[in-house]
């Protein structure tokens, strides 16, 4: 029952990863006893289970997932929003107005209209329905301020970093309140559109330098020299 | 060349182009050139030069050609005017409409269609320039681009084409060979899994014949498909080099 890759070996869609008592996991799938990957990605075998980290991948929604979002449309008794995935998703009035919801009292458009974002968690979706959006917890809704930056959504792992600790310091270097759409969407929210504009390049910076090593640390310092030059002109 | 060539094979057993019976022309692949493309990919296949992009899974438009249980896969091929000597008609054809066809049908093995039900995936085949046996590289390329999309696929699907020119059997025939020739086998194939997805002939072989051709064209498929896997695997070099850091 031998595996056919090196640990963390880049693989294309179809080779063979393994034969035997191995089980299917992430992105491969099990053909007669054999497994081959179905992405390009990275194989890895844990467990007699053969995953592989897709590195080339769409944003697929998820019950429980946090999204950020775009009004694309204002229907009866509910809106029609963009979440950067296969399908569209639901928001349904009630659960904006948070009461019985009656269309001849209620004028949707003048709560959400096309084009407003909003942060939300997907409530339902299964292979049969469009997914379901809910804003009902806190720190859900309509965006009102700060700015939209978008990456992959395979690289929203590397912006959060290891335990957190990217986002974190862009945090606090910044001052900014940074909210993670998994669907790739970023919204960065601060006191002044210079201190976001800052943590949006930072966030860029992590999309085109994701290869390199030591990111966190020249990232740190990234934010470190823009600050300064804000400094020196205020100075100045 | 406009006039009939008389022999395709001198007294060396070269063809016109200075090929060997069982020679592949050179070919040269890139992946992901389209930005505005979810996945794309570029051949050159000889003098073909041919362009294919991939776009979705998204939503279906019209929405009525979705299916309830599966991904639809579109396929468009398109020759550009300048493709060919005399300008083409850029209005799709009789031909181009049924290699669309063809080109979705051996595709269509390779995608987990039945992943993204009422979903929907294009892929645009643009030739640039042709030469012989563009449906074959299309295939090629339309697969890397599917690929490249990020959509999950049982194997990558690799083309190439045999035929019969002066009662000898040769592998990949060019735009003259094609013409002049007696036959033409194209032959789409996924390596890993041993399957044919796409099976054509075009003028008359013996059955002998018919055998040795699809089995030379299967074995200049394996010999693209390393080329294929290796463009495929550069882009993502530095990927892996990535992921390679956040393990340190």
């Amino acid at each position: 029952m031998p595996t056919y890759f090196e640990k963390k070996q880049l693989v294309t869609p179809g080779e063979l990863l393994a034969e035997g008592e191995y089980m299917a996991g992430s992105n491969t799938y099990a053909e007669n006893k054999k497994v081959y990957a179905s992405r390009i990605g990275l194989a890895n075998c844990d467990n007699k289970r053969v995953d592989v980290v897709a590195l080339r991948s769409f944003y697929f929604p998820k019950v429980g997932d946090m999204v950020i979002g775009t009004v694309i449309e204002v229907g009866f008794s509910g809106w029609t929003v963009d979440i950067k995935a296969p399908y569209t998703a639901l928001l349904r009035a009630s659960d904006v107005l948070s009461r019985p919801f009656k269309p001849q009292n209620d004028e949707l458009s003048q709560v959400l209209s096309g084009g407003d974002l909003i942060v939300a968690k997907i409530a339902s979706y299964d292979r049969t329905h469009d997914p379901q959006l809910t804003v009902g917890e806190p720190g859900l809704g309509k965006i009102t301020r700060g700015q939209i930056t978008k990456v992959t959504p395979s690289k929203i792992p590397r912006v959060i970093g290891r335990k957190g600790s990217m986002i974190s310091m862009i945090k606090q270097e910044t001052g900014c309140q940074i909210i993670l759409g998994l669907n790739g969407v970023i919204l960065v929210t601060g006191k002044s559109p210079d201190d976001e504009d800052l943590a949006m390049a930072a966030i860029q910076k992590i999309e085109s330098e994701s290869h390199t090593s030591g990111l966190t640390d020249r990232v740190t310092q990234f934010l470190k020299e823009e600050k300064a030059k804000v400094e020196e002109n205020k100075n100045e | 060349m406009n006039e009939k060539p008389e022999k395709l094979i001198d007294k060396k057993g070269l063809r016109l182009d200075g090929r060997k019976v069982d020679e592949l022309r050179p070919v040269k692949i890139e992946v992901g050139i389209l930005s505005n493309a979810d996945g794309s990919a570029y051949i050159e296949h000889g003098k073909n030069k041919i362009l294919a992009a991939a776009f979705g899974p998204r939503e279906m438009h019209p929405k009525h050609l979705s299916q309830p249980d599966r991904m639809v896969l579109r396929c468009r091929y398109h020759m550009a005017p300048f493709s060919v000597g005399e300008r083409k008609s850029p209005a799709p054809s009789r031909r181009e409409i049924e290699l669309s066809k063809v080109i979705r049908e051996s595709l269509e093995p390779s995608v987990f269609l039945e992943y993204y039900p009422r979903t929907g995936v294009d892929v645009f085949i643009e030739v640039l320039q042709a030469d012989g046996g563009t449906r074959c590289a299309s295939i090629t390329a339309a697969a890397l681009a599917l690929a490249d999309a990020g959509i999950p696929m049982r194997d990558l699907v690799v083309a190439c084409a045999a035929g019969k020119i002066d009662d000898t059997v040769v592998l990949d025939l060019f735009d003259t060979e094609d013409k002049v020739g007696c036959a033409d086998v194209p032959v789409a194939f996924m390596p890993n899994l041993n399957a044919v997805t796409l099976l054509q002939m075009d003028g008359i072989l013996k059955p002998a014949e018919f055998e040795k051709a699809v089995n030379m064209a299967i074995e200049g498929c394996k010999k693209i498909y390393e080329i294929q896997k290796e463009a495929l695997k550069t882009k993502y070099m530095l990927i892996q080099a990535e992921e390679e850091v956040e393990e340190e």
